[in-house]
């Protein structure tokens, strides 16, 4: 299946422009406008312990985080674990309450008295988690699954089963081999694309994918990434990506946005990122990536220790205590992260970052590591 | 390769694995055979339901004796572990052969202290007195570079972060400097970050205490980063075995080719993935012939009736495919 | 880029047809579980053979169960036509059997699905709410999970006094409590599980997630743990009978005849020993089905 595009080069380009195909009736305010901006987000969650088990303190699991999707792009969540992005995308859909922030889609916002209900926030906005199997009801067949939704809705159940066996065969599953199957009868690729359907089943305009192919195996895994591409073109849909893996958002993003301890550390356009990181631990997080070539070895790890703890979180910027260029001001002020509305900006919330900081590397770009990614790329070329 | 008479640590023949159940029997490793020197680190790939966590449990004893048959000549270090009884075999299993698993959170006994548990393996095996196995378990927690190890010796597990936990899990795995370490995927569940520590760590206690390692992972990435050889496996059976280089280099087996094709980068951005198509076989109903040839690219209809055995094809790699001869120019290759 | 997806589409078949498994249901991979298990359909006959006897009982029975005889009183199993021999008021013991099983069945299934009803709505209610209103529901049942269940049973069948109804509803306060934390538990566990967020972020209401969603996978266990219930059911309510607080003389209960023959356990110790051999038969049919369904059940799939 050879095609005739050829290979991008790594070096930093600007931003696709956005294209929103025209027709879409539901889109208010066009391109400009982003699909979904979420503002100062922040969701704390209560720790009891001692004699009486009173609030102790809180693991702040997000902690004023704010950006933006536009239409037609995917971006790409990419943090370790313990930096938030579970809990961002379950807030983001209203399946927990945050504690404080904002979420507004397409122009309208989310809750209080004028805006979307959180009924029509999700006709509009779903999700994929990254358990196939626990995502499925083990007593329901597929169809039902994913009829469910639209006939929530008002569909009739007719016409939801027909939608299902549609959307069945549009994610590569036959609907008269796989319509009325349980889920324990499928492979977990076979469950995912079911969640997937499933998810598409309302039409919804955006999609987010919380580690949606983290837990499948890696050729189950491309599979499942060549059918999101599809997918998005052919719905139109906007994707936010939420991996762990950074090959796989490397490979599926248009922009990529990097959390560490509940807060955005670097936001930018994808090639940008990979190629000259801003943030300390976006390079470190590239660096830890392990090449497939035997020889490329990496012989000291990027980045060591573990991530503070989350309740009483360092004071200024939350990295510096593993940070190899961390000064004064770094304890003093927390580094803030201006200009996120800007689809093609390359932010790093870093005070190195920014001229004005007083930090001696203030203006300067990150110094280069010794061990280039010498990797697949190399070897095909 | 030194000590070419030497005779090799672990000895695998012909192994095989039947699971049964009540409704069916299933054959999870089918004629899988190998050799480990010692020192050598040999990286077991394979993606699930490839049968490589059942290997090996059946190397180190762990499968239970009535549901799972197992056949196959399995020796490390001239004992025959299929002959040893229970009693025996505990004996071993930490002095002469050690394991750590993917999920220290549930291989860790939760209501013990970490310096207890490291202190119970020292005392296990060599019989030293409480003071002398709590000096051992500091030395080794020093060992995995945990830090402030006499804080961490009072700790619980589920006080230590999962790095934490996994070095905790070595310490507990080298105490009594076993000659042969089975890693069961221990870095799959970490972070990147922490996978890079661990996976360090590992490579230069390897080297230290010259053990024998069997590292199974799914990811070619950190069988690049730590094996000397490396055996590919599918539904049971090894596909495609080599020197790290030759096997992730130059891979022969469509499978591994696949595999590779599949690992991502930058570069593909914008087009479709050249995926694998299809899912695993179902091990309960294996497919005559090859068993991946349903899914391969290059399958001829010889591939759908025999099944392809384990053949030296090149020096030092091994290849189980019937079409390997033709498949070796890039030109045969790059057709599809 | 038309160029890949336009082949994306043609190659959407790109799955292997299912696994080798037939297409089979839940329900239908139980029974085909439960027709190997001897043990559990033999004790199932049983069980229907007691219903069916029960249902039947005014065409089966020989004789009119309440018909006193001072003539025949206490005669051994086999005399004449009394195949099973008579008690100590000359009553056929088989027909007293018959109709006495009516009632033991009656107080072993009634308080049983009364109380899953009840207690199954509050479990359901205190899992899916959580919050303060699990905390209310629980430690009120807890309060009466306190009290052995004997006791508990004797003290509300003694305040209220005897009779049918009474005992009834004394067995079903009795077992509301365990299934209210049997189902609440199992609530909770399918409430934590993706899919029913998956429902709610379709944007189904609380209660079409509830009956659609996670009845069906809260029945399970719950009717398990249910029909292990039947078989103490019968035992407390025979125990209620024996003291005198349940069913009131001369109608026929197991309980009750085992009380009153108590004291002519020497003239004829096997006519006497009847009435406690068809309480242990029929509680232990119940309670090795439920065992039986429970392992059927328990599938792994």
């Amino acid at each position: 299946m050879k095609n005739g595009l050829r290979a991008f080069s790594l070096a930093a380009r600007p931003a696709r422009p956005v294209v929103v195909p025209p027709g879409d009736p539901r889109d208010r305010g066009g391109p400009a406008q982003p699909l979904l901006l979420v503002e100062s987000l922040r969701k704390y969650f209560p720790v009891s312990g001692g004699v009486f088990n009173r609030r102790i303190g809180d693991v702040k699991a997000v902690d004023g985080i704010s950006f933006a999707v536009f239409k037609g792009e995917t971006l790409g969540v990419v943090g370790e674990s313990g930096c938030g992005k579970s809990t961002l995308a379950r807030l983001v859909v209203g399946l927990i309450p945050s504690n404080s922030g904002s979420v507004v889609f397409d122009g309208d916002p989310v809750g209080g008295s004028n805006g979307l209900t959180l009924r029509e926030l999700r006709r509009n906005l779903q999700i994929v988690f990254q358990d196939s199997d626990a995502s499925l009801n083990p007593r329901l067949p597929v169809e039902e699954s994913i009829a469910y939704g639209p006939r929530v809705h008002g569909v009739t159940r007719a016409a939801a089963k027909q939608t299902a066996h549609d959307l069945l065969r549009r994610v590569g599953l036959r609907p008269d081999l796989f319509a009325s199957r349980y889920p324990h009868e499928l492979s977990g690729g076979q469950k995912q694309r079911v969640n997937i359907a499933r998810a598409l089943a309302l039409s919804p305009r955006m999609l987010i994918l919380d580690e949606a192919v983290s837990a499948l195996d890696k050729s189950i895994e491309a599979q499942v990434l060549n059918l999101l591409r599809y997918l998005k073109s052919h719905f139109n849909l906007t994707y936010i990506f939420i991996s762990h893996d950074l090959n796989v958002v490397h490979y599926i993003a248009d922009r990529v946005m990097v959390m560490y301890l509940g807060q955005v550390v670097e936001i930018g356009p994808a090639d940008a990122i990979y190629s000259e990181p801003k943030h300390p631990y976006t390079r470190a997080l590239l660096d830890s990536r392990l090449a497939v070539d035997p020889i490329d070895r990496i012989e000291a790890a990027p980045l060591t220790g573990d991530p503070p703890n989350p309740i009483t979180p360092p004071s200024g910027c939350r990295f510096r205590t593993r940070c190899a260029f961390a000064e004064d001001v770094c304890t003093a002020k927390a580094p803030a992260l201006g200009g996120w509305r800007d689809p093609a900006a390359h932010l790093a919330a870093c005070h190195m970052a920014d001229r004005q900081s007083g930090h001696s590397r203030a203006g300067q770009t990150l110094p280069a590591t010794e061990r280039p990614l010498v990797s697949i790329e190399a070897r095909l070329a | 390769m030194s000590g070419a008479t030497a005779r090799p640590l672990v000895e695998v023949r012909n192994l095989t694995v039947k699971f049964a159940g009540r409704d069916e029997t299933v054959c999870a490793v089918n004629g899988v055979s190998f050799t480990l020197m010692a020192g050598e680190v040999l990286c077991v790939i394979g993606e699930s339901g490839s049968g490589k966590s059942v290997t090996m449990r059946a190397l180190m004893g762990l499968l239970p004796k009535r549901r799972a048959i197992v056949e196959g000549d399995i020796r490390v270090a001239e004992h025959d572990i299929q002959a040893l009884d229970e009693p025996r075999l505990a004996q071993l299993r930490g002095s002469l052969m050690a394991m750590i698993f993917q999920e220290p959170m549930t291989a860790l006994d939760p209501v013990y202290t970490i310096g207890a548990q490291i202190a119970e393996a020292v005392r296990r095996h060599a019989h030293a007195s409480r003071q002398a196995a709590m000096a051992r378990a500091l030395e080794l927690l020093q060992l995995v570079k945990v830090p402030s190890p006499e804080r961490r010796l009072k700790a619980y597990p589920h006080e230590l972060s999962g790095g934490m936990r996994q070095r905790a899990m070595i310490a507990i795995a080298l105490a009594c400097q076993p000659a042969l370490l089975l890693a069961d995927e221990p870095t799959t569940a970490l972070d990147a970050t922490v996978q890079v520590q661990v996976l360090i760590l590992l490579r230069k206690l390897q080297k230290e205490f010259g053990m024998g390692l069997i590292f199974v992972t799914h990811d070619l990435g950190v069988a690049a980063q730590i094996a000397d050889r490396v055996a590919v496996m599918y539904a049971g059976r090894i596909v495609e075995e080599g020197s790290a280089r030759d096997v992730l280099m130059n891979p022969r087996h469509p499978y591994t080719i696949g595999m590779l094709a599949s690992t991502l980068h930058g570069r593909v951005r914008g087009r479709d993935i050249e995926a694998i198509p299809g899912s695993p076989p179902d091990m309960r109903a294996l497919p005559r012939g090859c068993s991946f040839a349903p899914r391969c690219r290059f399958a001829a209809a010889a591939c759908l009736e025999t099944e392809p055995r384990l053949s030296q094809a090149f020096p030092s790699h091994s290849v189980a495919c019937s079409r390997v001869g033709e498949l070796s120019t890039p030109a045969a290759l790059a057709v599809s | 880029m038309a160029q890949a997806m336009f082949s994306f589409a043609q190659s959407h078949e790109i799955d292997t047809p299912p696994p080798v498994a037939p297409r089979r249901g839940y329900w239908r991979t139980v029974q085909r579980r439960l027709r190997g298990d001897y043990v559990t359909l033999f004790f199932l006959s049983i069980i229907l053979l007691l219903v069916l006897a029960a249902i039947l009982a005014p065409l089966i029975a020989p004789f009119d169960p309440d018909k006193t005889s001072m003539l025949y009183r206490l005669k051994p199993i086999g005399y004449r036509h009394f195949l099973l021999g008579t008690d100590e008021l000359g009553r056929d013991m088989l027909s007293r059997l018959i109709y006495g099983g009516r009632m033991s069945l009656m107080m072993g299934l009634v308080p049983v699905v009364l109380a899953t009803c009840i207690g199954g709505f509050f479990g359901v209610v205190a899992g899916f709410l959580g919050g303060w209103v699990n905390m209310l529901i629980m430690r009120v049942t807890d309060i009466f999970y306190a009290f052995p269940s004997v006791l508990l049973a004797v003290a509300i069948s003694g305040t209220m006094g005897g009779g049918v109804a009474n005992g009834l509803l004394a067995l079903t306060l009795v077992f509301i409590p365990s299934l209210c934390r049997v189902t609440e538990a199992a609530t909770t566990q399918i409430r934590s599980r993706d899919f029913v967020d998956a429902a709610r972020v379709s944007g189904a209401s609380s209660l079409s997630i509830i009956f659609y969603h996670m009845l069906r996978n809260i029945m399970g266990p719950v009717l398990i743990y249910a029909s292990s219930l039947i078989s103490v059911s019968i035992l407390l309510a025979s125990g209620l009978s024996f003291l005198g607080l349940g069913v009131e003389p001369p109608t026929a209960d197991w309980g009750l005849m085992l009380s009153t023959l108590r004291q002519s356990i020497y003239v004829q110790p096997l006519v006497c020993a009847l009435p406690g051999a068809a309480i242990f038969i029929a509680s232990l049919s119940f309670n090795l089905v439920s065992d039986g369904l429970r392992q059927a059940m328990d599938i792994k799939a």
